[in-house]
């Protein structure tokens, strides 16, 4: 038994340092750069105070973005979670052909989510898209008045509203999926058999019981929402006007390619207050699983 | 009464499956159709997009391998994924042993804090990480990203195999120190053999989350001919304004599907690392 003491901490510290060193590090860094006057190839440090912090919240840009990442998060998450819900009913019993249906409604989530906005991108193509198409041949619209999905400001918003409700949506459907099977088969039985219907039965007592469930799926899509710039810096890279702009898009085109690395940071660490409260739910979640 | 509303409601969740699966698979499909379409049957106007009004080609294929960076952007990916594999092979696994057996309450606590870490988003990090990868000299290089893909890999890797190692029982190392094993070789010989299901898996997502990343990749790499394949083809397969949606597509659907048949299997195990608390 001799020499268990040191095994253990010789076993995850090499883990523990490498997180330390690039994620614990750069996150302090984060905010010393907010407060600094650092840019892309610029040497040395000077603190400036809150300088970045007061240049950022004057800029027309950056009130859009907080409230485009607002409408952009709770939108999309509304969308994903009456969707999931519902799919994950419709997917609960076995049937045939489930696997490959599962392989199918994955795709979005699975595949690269780069290479599937790509495909968003020729679906709202502003010449060749097939839903305007469709719209045109169905009478909704005229030819040469169809919507240009991605270059009106309402209508970008929504398009990259849905396309990233479309790549959560698997997602949180599996998570509730794992949750719906979780509920012991006899309870909705039997409050089918006192006599409670279909609706009676889902919102007294499956949704109820599905709420924690549900919370997690929601946790991590609010996450994985508001700090996301994938699917915006491919469809619209924050335009038209910056009605797309979003936190970190509008942290990466200032911080990055406007190589003012010190503002940039300064605009992504409007994304921690969410990252915390966020955390504190989900330590609370883990809590839970040690206790019981 | 009964029969009728059963059958009611089997139309209906067949309904609702189809609907979602249409909705979601779509794209998917629209790539498989452009990929052969000849260009002029794309783009007219006139012409049924969900039919082929030309016959089909291979054009689009021919130039996306002959004409595109594309199987360098494999490559790059394929190397990339194999180095952070091993990476986070080597510092996840003893240390998933370690805190769930070794380490008493504590290490519960610290396995917590290590998925934490994962929450913590690139769009955050990229700032000041771009300079550290600077100062390292590794800016425009595949090695950017290999050095800080782990960062997330490990949080998420470390978490999945502490369950799976919770999840043996202890007897049996107990019995093989009782035989003469150090802790060390118990480990060793004992728990990574019987671990292989939870390695592997942890070796499939790593590797996948590897191809799904975009910021990191997109922030350190500049030249085209150093880029994975996710960002490779969002972003160089247009040049200038002029997209070529059927090589563009093409490379689309060749990058997605292998990988969605991949994650696919492992995917249950996956999402057992987000719902632990929350499902028994």
């Amino acid at each position: 038994m001799k020499g268990q003491r040191w095994l253990g901490p010789a076993m995850f510290m090499p883990a523990i340092f490498y997180i330390v060193a690039l994620v614990g590090v750069p996150f302090v860094m984060a905010f010393i750069y907010s407060v600094g006057d650092v840019k892309i190839g610029s040497e040395g440090y000077h603190f400036v105070g809150l300088h970045n912090f007061i240049s950022v919240l004057k800029s027309p840009s950056f009130s859009q973005a907080v409230k485009n990442s607002v409408i952009f998060t709770i939108s999309s998450q509304i969308l994903v979670l009456i969707g999931a819900n519902i799919l994950a009913l419709a997917l609960k019993e076995a049937f045939p052909g489930r696997r490959f249906m599962r392989f199918l409604i994955l795709l979005p989530w699975v595949a690269p989510v780069s290479v599937g906005s790509i495909g968003w991108k020729w679906i709202l193509d502003s010449v060749y898209s097939v839903v305007n198409w469709v719209l045109v041949r169905m009478h909704f619209v005229k030819q040469f008045e169809a919507p240009v999905w991605l270059g009106i400001p309402k209508l970008a918003m929504i398009s990259v509203i849905l396309v990233h409700t479309w790549h959560m949506l698997p997602f949180a459907t599996v998570i509730i999926l794992a949750g719906l099977t979780a509920i012991p088969r006899d309870i909705p039985e039997a409050a089918a058999v006192d006599g409670a219907g279909f609706f009676r039965t889902l919102f007294q007592i499956t949704i109820p019981m599905m709420l924690p469930i549900i919370n997690v799926a929601m946790l991590f899509g609010v996450i994985f929402t508001f700090t996301d710039m994938t699917v915006i810096y491919i469809l619209t890279r924050g335009g038209p006007f910056d009605s797309t702009q979003v936190i970190p898009s509008l942290a990466f085109f200032t911080g990055i390619l406007g190589s003012d690395l010190a503002e940039g940071a300064a605009i992504s660490i409007f994304m921690v207050p969410l990252l915390v409260i966020v955390s504190y739910f989900v330590l609370r979640t883990a809590h839970r699983a040690e206790v019981t | 009464m009964a029969r009728p509303a059963r059958a009611v409601r089997k139309v209906v969740l067949w309904l609702v499956r189809i609907f979602f699966a249409l909705m979601l698979a779509f794209p998917f499909y629209w790539m498989l159709i452009t990929t052969f379409k000849r260009s002029p049957d794309l783009y007219n106007l006139k012409n049924n997009p969900f039919l082929f009004n030309e016959p089909p080609t291979l054009e689009h294929l021919r130039l996306l391998f002959n004409e595109t960076l594309f199987l360098r952007w494999i490559g790059n990916t394929a190397f990339a994924g194999a180095v952070v594999v091993i990476i986070t092979l080597v510092l996840a696994v003893p240390a998933a042993y370690a805190l769930a057996r070794l380490t008493g309450g504590w290490g519960a606590q610290l396995g917590i804090g290590v998925f934490l870490t994962y929450l913590v988003p690139p769009t955050l990090l990229f700032i000041p990480l771009s300079k550290v990868v600077a100062m390292l000299g590794l800016q425009d290089s595949l090695w950017s990203i290999i050095l800080v893909y782990p960062s997330f890999t490990i949080p998420f890797s470390t978490w999945l195999l502490m369950g799976f190692f919770k999840s043996i029982p202890r007897d049996l190392e107990d019995a093989a120190m009782v035989d003469g094993l150090s802790r060390w070789g118990a480990f060793l010989k004992l728990m990574i053999p019987m671990s292989t299901s939870g390695i592997l898996t942890v070796v499939i997502f790593t590797f996948t989350l590897v191809t799904q990343e975009f910021v990191y990749a997109l922030t350190f790499i500049s030249t085209a001919a150093h880029q994975t394949v996710g960002v490779g083809v969002a972003t160089f397969l247009v040049r200038g304004d002029v997209f070529y949606w059927g090589s563009l597509m093409a490379g689309c659907l060749i990058t997605s599907v292998p990988i969605g048949i991949l994650y696919n299997i492992f995917l249950d195990r996956f999402i057992e690392g987000f719902t632990v608390g929350a499902v028994k």
